[in-house]
């Protein structure tokens, strides 16, 4: 698979380490040449001599986005820091270049909800993290009912799976 | 009418305060604490503090009661997302977007946001109608409604030069309504001789513009 990713932040990079690992071919665009170096964190070579791709550019311009390969992309992630940034170019991604699998990130729920309604895959970090940090809490919650109302929250709420968010 | 103005810059708040003169009841939204105190200063309870492409907050400006939807902020994607919720979630046919940078324009068309305004497209066009470097100029495109008015510079070779609007055989849906000589302006009838180096003006449906050009441009 050719995988695309917009942004190249803490999520963007990390995803794209880790199917560049699986085995897809992977090239990533950002509008901050530094943002290379993120993909190289843990890496034994550099990111082009593991094979894969960095564009810098706009992810507005079409250009850019031809340039870091969208016309050949089986999937498209937009991982930018701007939601609307990231609505705009999946809605450019799925219309004007056909992508097959098109997922935007975007932190606000609602705007979320309403472009899923739409048609486009979201993701909500916001949602998400909100939903597991209600989970924890009420797990200890239940624990200190449990245990009669007093003392802590107990070692299980203060979560280790919790903390590997973007 | 109710309009909601989204970007508190320079257009925004010029635009807002115009409206208001003209008696419309106006919103304006500012998400830059800077630029919503100084909007407060001068049009009170008309500036609302926020993120115009949040849902919430354009709810909080009644955007279900709104009449139009202007988005002028400083980012194309912004006023993109802002006409586009406007439009389809909420019904408002009448929106207005300004694009930033002309290069973002394909996408306002992609995603159907028009009409759109774009400054820097405005004083491109106008700077070629002052200094045409090729002899057609688009003056006004009305996409929707399939209607252009075109500006065509009469040259040396051109076969029309020495005729008259009469004996000129335009085709259907296509009209010469001005030229421009020595700078003035009239209106021909039809023996209203062309001279070389006339700017003919002339309103058309778009899809003629190749034969209407072929009929005034160099032989």
């Amino acid at each position: 698979m050719f995988l695309l990713i917009v942004g190249c932040g803490r999520v963007g990079s990390s995803l794209a380490r880790s199917m560049l690992d699986e085995g897809h071919t992977v090239s990533c665009l950002d509008e901050d040449p530094e943002s290379h170096a993120r993909l190289e964190v843990g890496l034994d070579t550099t990111w082009e001599e593991a094979g894969g791709q960095f564009t810098v550019g706009t992810a507005l311009e079409t250009k850019a986005l031809e340039e870091a390969g969208i016309i050949h992309a089986d999937a498209f992630v937009a991982a930018t820091n701007g939601d609307n940034t990231n609505i705009v170019i999946s809605q450019i991604a799925q219309r004007r270049y056909e992508v097959d699998t098109v997922i935007a990130r975007i932190l606000d729920p609602l705007r979320a909800e309403w472009y899923r309604e739409q048609g486009l895959r979201t993701i909500c970090p916001t949602k998400v993290a909100v939903e597991m940090l209600e989970d924890k809490l009420r797990g200890a919650a239940g624990s200190m009912q449990a245990e009669g109302g007093s003392g802590e929250a107990g070692p299980e709420a203060s979560g280790s799976e919790a903390g590997e968010g973007s | 009418m109710y309009v909601i103005v989204a970007g508190a810059g320079k257009v925004g708040l010029n635009l807002t305060r115009e409206l208001i003169g003209q008696g419309h009841e106006v919103t304006l939204i500012e998400n830059r604490r800077e630029q919503y105190l100084a909007a407060e200063q001068l049009l009170e309870h008309n500036v609302l503090y926020g993120d115009a492409s949040e849902i919430w907050v354009l709810e909080r400006a009644g955007i279900e009661r709104a009449d139009m939807v202007i988005a002028v902020t400083g980012d194309d994607e912004d006023n993109i997302l802002i006409c586009q919720v406007a439009k389809e979630k909420y019904g408002i046919d009448r929106i207005i977007a300004r694009v930033n940078n002309p290069s973002n324009r394909a996408h306002f068309d992609l995603l159907n946001i028009k009409p759109v305004v774009s400054a820097t497209e405005l004083i491109l066009r106008l700077l070629e109608h002052e200094v045409p470097h090729h002899n057609l100029v688009h003056l006004l495109d009305l996409e929707e409604e399939e209607i252009e008015i075109i500006e065509i510079r009469l040259g040396s070779k051109s076969t029309v030069v020495g005729r008259t609007v009469g004996e000129l055989n335009t085709p259907d849906n296509t009209l010469v309504i001005a030229i421009i000589r020595d700078g003035r302006g009239v209106v021909p009838n039809a023996s209203t001789v062309f001279e070389e180096g006339d700017d003919v003006l002339a309103v058309l449906d778009p899809d003629r513009e190749e034969e209407l050009k072929q009929i005034f441009t160099d032989a």
